[in-house]
């Protein structure tokens, strides 16, 4: 779902990653939100509310809603809609609040 | 701990056109942005500006943003740093930012809120369904980042910013099946109307969302004519094949900052919500914090550029800076936001702002 033609911006190639969705290897632009890569690869449902395990997705882009929370190489509660998606990275839905990490 | 003379947070054109003019009087400026561009929402404006000419119209709003962020550039006395969320302020007047991965304590000795406004949301089943997007948000998805949010959008709201996002989805490739505006008439600019019309787009007043519906994401939406009263006409649904709902039902002062520095808020609707108390030099109730632009009551990138200017010299001019032309400036602008808010269109930004201005010193 990547705009390729438009009368006014002009959106340059950008290099290509590889990074994990749930297990699975898909690809995206080095540096956009994570969120960006994903609704451009069709992925809407980020993660399941805490109570009624209902779809939780994109909403606000600014980092300020947390409808967007997922588990990012490990660490929960992330905003992906203001996280830089780089190679490699394991992006997982997440469900229900999530677990602090120790720091190594 | 970190110190400068003027905090500004927030880098839309209130905050750079506050930074810019504190700046040129002499102070010290610390402009704090969560985005990594400066800009706010017009880095996201494609479209030519409306307003008057001193203030950019017919420039785009991303061209405005550059021209500004230029000007920060060079300033030897700003610092612009983008990608820092100011997360609070202390009793004592400082702040917490946070920058990356870390923390920092700053403390300046003036501080200018420019910090916008958020999206407001409404209430139908449905409502938090992956595929139920601000407008806001649609915009930096798709003009920012160049991904389609989907492919059939029904748009809610028909106030300039649902009207533009609608073009603008046009303009990406994507179908808007219909606007639908509860209100019996257009709230926007009728050129930008009349600019989907001719793209064979309906706009249907007296209308609006009942439901969306889907399991794990919009797979359609229920729409319905509402009477005078606002109150759903039964029989009159009807169901709409869409995979994208676009909420563009307002906005609201971004105000949190203000609210934990004391000043005093008033329930404004005319302005969007909760906007500061304040005097002519955009001073709210807390001496030395400044609000300006949309945080303190939702108008236009014009208006905003004129308070954050207002607010960035009367800060400066606190602190002890000056120049010549100082009192000529500010009269200017102080003038200059009069006449924007004249006429006919701005009656009701008049009204709120008179519920909130205290003339005087100090507000
Ligand atoms: C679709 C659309 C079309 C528009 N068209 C026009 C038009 O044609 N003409 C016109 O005059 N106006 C237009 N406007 C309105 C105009 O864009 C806004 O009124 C204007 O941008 C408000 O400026 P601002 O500086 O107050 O806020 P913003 O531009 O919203 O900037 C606020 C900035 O503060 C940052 N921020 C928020 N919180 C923090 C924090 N805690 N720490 C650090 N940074 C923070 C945000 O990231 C943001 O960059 C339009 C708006 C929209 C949405």
């Amino acid at each position: 779902m990547r705009i390729t033609k438009h009368p006014v911006i002009h959106f340059p190639e950008r290099r290509r990653v590889k990074f994990l969705f749930d297990g699975r290897e898909i690809e995206g632009f080095e540096d956009e939100p994570i969120a960006a890569a994903l609704i451009a690869q069709g992925i809407r449902v980020f993660s399941r509310s805490p109570r009624h395990g209902r779809a939780r997705g994109f909403f606000c882009a600014i980092g300020n809603c947390s409808s967007c929370l997922m588990q990012v190489d490990g660490i929960a509660n992330v905003r992906i809609c203001v996280t830089k998606l780089a190679p490699g990275m394991r992006v997982e839905t997440q469900r229900g609040r999530g677990h602090l990490v120790e720091k190594d | 701990m970190k110190r400068t003379d003027i905090a500004v947070c927030g880098s839309g054109p209130a905050g750079l056109s506050a930074a810019i003019s504190a700046a040129s009087l002499g102070a010290q400026v610390t402009l704090f942005e969560r985005e990594d561009v400066l800009g706010g929402q017009l880095v996201k404006q494609i479209h030519k500006f409306f307003g008057s000419e001193k203030q950019y119209a017919a420039t785009r709003g991303i061209e405005i943003a550059r021209i500004l962020a230029r000007q920060v550039e060079v300033s030897e006395n700003i610092q612009a740093l983008p990608g820092t969320t100011v997360l609070g302020r202390y009793r004592d007047g400082s702040l917490m930012v946070e920058r990356g991965q870390s923390v920092e304590i700053w403390q300046p000795q003036r501080l200018i809120v420019a910090t916008g406004a958020s999206e407001t949301m409404l209430p139908f089943p449905g409502n938090d369904l992956p595929g139920v997007y601000g407008a806001g948000a649609v915009q930096t998805l798709m003009n920012v980042y160049g991904v389609a949010p989907g492919r059939r959008v029904l748009m809610v709201g028909a106030g300039n910013i649902g009207l533009i996002v609608s073009f603008q989805l046009l303009q990406a490739g994507i179908n808007v099946e219909a606007v639908v505006e509860a209100a019996p008439q257009v709230g926007g600019y009728l050129v930008h109307a009349a600019k989907l019309r001719r793209q064979g787009v309906p706009i249907l007043t007296s209308h609006t969302i009942k439901e969306a519906h889907g399991v794990d994401g919009v797979e359609g939406a229920t729409i319905v004519q509402v009477s005078e009263d606002w109150q759903p006409i039964d029989g009159t649904e009807r169901f709409l094949e869409v995979d994208t709902v676009c909420l563009a039902v307002g906005l609201s002062p971004l105000a949190e900052l203000l609210w934990q520095a004391g000043c005093q808020m008033r329930y404004v609707p005319e302005l969007g919500g909760h906007s500061p108390v304040r005097n002519e030099h955009m001073e709210t109730t807390v001496k030395g914090v400044y609000a300006a632009g949309d945080v303190a009551g939702v108008e236009e990138a014009s208006t905003a550029l004129l308070e954050g200017q207002i607010a960035g010299l009367a800060a400066a001019a606190s602190l002890g800076y000056s120049s010549e032309d100082l009192p000529r400036l500010l009269d200017e602008a102080m003038s200059e936001l009069v006449s924007l808010r004249a006429g006919p269109r701005g009656e009701k930004v008049r009204r709120g702002i008179s519920q909130v201005l205290r003339h005087g010193e100090t507000a």
